[in-house]
């Protein structure tokens, strides 16, 4: 008796377990499915080259490009501060500040990953941008820059946090060793450290860019709804997600090609994360290995 | 050594342009909605006119989402990660499994959106109830509660473990008597980090069809609902003033439950922490 109710209990963990498994060949199948669906009616070759995105508009146009390069714009800006910032961050708190001062400063960080999402949209839309277009007159009230910038602030921690703790785990024995071989500070923290360090830092960005192609409201918010194939920031464009939000907002009636158009651009969405997920996951086992 | 303190001095203007940001979105936010808070505020219903629209259906839908999320995400994280660190002894599908919980992790929120709009919403037929938004934010959070209660239970003593089966207890005896008890703390953290990360989530529940305009508080699970982000969402994105205000006293109730949750997790890891030491 005993005997069967273990079994039943592990049986019953294991599906638990199972249902991560479920969710993700779910999010493929459903994709693969409705994309599939989507391509009987448009060809793959304009899906993936045409540069006009219009399908909820009288002439329908399927090119994907357009909302790629808004995701990649806003993505791009978000990096060029996320980067330079957290890295810097990380360098400073694991090489400078005292553990006191770490300890407060990291969790005050980590404030600006815990913000919901669509508090920053409103930030950026309705103060970032009306100070910008102080500074950049020509700047239109929805653009990338913007809410490229917030989103950068927004994944600082991400770049900052799991870089600091790369850092940290690099063995106390080679900072002693360059600090013995009469390295300054600075020269210890990037000529022995950030190398040692290396592949744990772009774990993080990594992180960071694919949490940057993913954001929607940010970009739903601040970045308006115009496809544009452009890399100008200071237009109004659109991103992948935001393309789904607004198709999902609208009353597109369900099993039309418009609406089988968010599953294709969801599909290009995931497979972008997707591979950058998987190439982190590959490379944290890797360094994981190094050390211990 | 001059290059040395300039780092030192560019790394700290660095680490407070976070925290000036923190602090300047604070402030915008405080200065513009913090006046039009009152109990009218919460207690009005939505309405086409600033001044008298309220966010009861937006708290009360919130309030539905987050316990049905709650309620269904647990047990069921909690025992996915039982099995990961208890039974599994690091077999392959293990293995797999944890690729793939670390991969689910990274998957765009809005991507769950899309898949609980086919599987729940048309599939099943829940329609765009609060049901259907519930399920989907536990897919979302599941990864969440997996990961801390693998590193809650890593956390406790081989010793233990072995202390109960000499005794003679099952190993389910041992998970549920011995380990669990023992590390309950900080998959409660976690439990709250993940509340706290659905209170915030928009994009899956504007796909999975939340309405942006709900005249009333949901009765069952299967009603429509809206969110208090979506209320936002929607407040934003209108031209007259009034709005801007409101989304802004909004984002202070939103921010209000975020930090309250956020700051309870941490009191409890820090006293977990101190207290546990074997």
């Amino acid at each position: 008796m005993q005997k069967i109710k273990e079994k039943s209990i592990e049986a019953f963990l294991i599906l638990c377990a199972s249902i991560t498994v479920f969710t993700t060949l779910g999010i493929i199948v459903i994709l693969s499915i409705e994309t599939f669906q989507f391509f009987r009616e448009v060809s793959v070759f304009e899906f993936f080259t045409g540069t006009e995105w219009t399908p909820l508009f009288a002439i329908k146009k399927y090119g994907i490009l357009p909302l790629v390069a808004g995701t990649l714009l806003t993505t791009l800006i978000a990096i060029a501060v996320a980067l330079p910032l957290g890295l810097t961050i990380a360098v400073y708190l694991n090489e400078y500040a005292d553990q006191r001062l770490k300890a407060v400063i990291k969790p005050l960080l980590e404030i600006l990953a815990a913000i919901p999402t669509v508090v920053y949209g409103f930030f950026a839309l309705t103060f970032v941008t009306p100070v910008l277009q102080k500074i950049i007159p020509s700047l239109s009230g929805f653009n990338a820059l913007s809410a490229g910038l917030v989103m950068g602030v927004m994944i600082i921690p991400y770049v900052s946090s799991l870089s600091e703790d790369a850092l940290s785990a690099v063995p106390k024995s080679l900072r002693e060793a360059a600090y013995g071989m009469g390295s300054t500070r600075l020269q210890t923290a990037f000529k022995v450290m950030l190398p040692a360090a290396s592949s744990g830092v772009i774990v993080s960005v990594i992180l960071a860019i694919s949490r940057a192609i993913g954001e929607t409201m940010i970009v739903a918010v601040a970045a308006g709804q115009e496809p544009k194939f452009t890399f100008n920031p200071l237009q109004s464009i659109e991103t992948i997600t935001t393309y789904i939000v607004q198709v999902s907002m609208g009353d597109v009636p369900q099993n039309s090609l418009e609406f089988r158009s968010i599953f294709a651009a969801g599909i290009t969405l995931f497979g972008l994360t997707f591979i950058l997920n998987n190439i982190s996951y590959w490379m944290k086992q890797k360094y994981q290995q190094k050390y211990e | 050594m001059f290059k040395d303190s300039l780092f030192k001095y560019f790394a700290i203007f660095c680490t407070s342009i976070g925290l000036i940001v923190l602090a300047l979105l604070l402030f915008d936010i405080f200065s513009k909605g913090l006046t039009r808070i009152d109990w009218d505020f919460i207690t009005n219903l939505p309405s086409r006119r600033p001044e008298r629209a309220g966010i009861l259906t937006a708290l009360f839908g919130m309030m539905w989402i987050v316990t049905l999320t709650i309620l269904i995400a647990c047990p069921i994280g909690i025992a996915a990660a039982v099995y990961l660190e208890e039974y599994s002894s690091k077999n392959r599908f293990a293995k797999f499994i944890e690729i793939n919980i670390s991969n689910l992790a990274g998957v765009p929120s809005i991507i769950y959106g899309i898949l609980g709009l086919e599987v729940f919403v048309r599939l099943l037929k829940l329609g765009n109830s609060v049901l259907a938004g519930s399920l989907t934010l536990s897919l979302l959070v599941l990864p969440v509660i997996i990961v801390a209660t693998r590193e809650a239970i890593k956390s406790v003593p081989n010793s233990l473990r072995e202390a109960s089966i000499g005794l003679g207890a099952t190993p389910w005896q041992t998970i549920q008597r011995i380990v669990l008890p023992a590390c309950f703390g900080s998959i409660l953290t976690g439990i709250i980090l993940a509340i706290s990360r659905a209170v915030g989530e928009t994009a899956p529940l504007i796909v999975v069809g939340a309405l942006v305009y709900v005249p009333f508080v949901p009765q069952t699970p299967m009603d429509q609902f809206t969110v208090l982000p979506i209320q936002i969402f929607n407040w934003t994105s209108r031209p007259q003033h009034g709005f801007v205000v409101n989304a802004a006293a909004g984002i202070i109730i939103l921010l209000l439950f975020v930090f309250l949750l956020n700051s309870i997790a941490i009191i409890l890891r820090n006293r977990h922490n101190k207290r546990v030491k074997y």
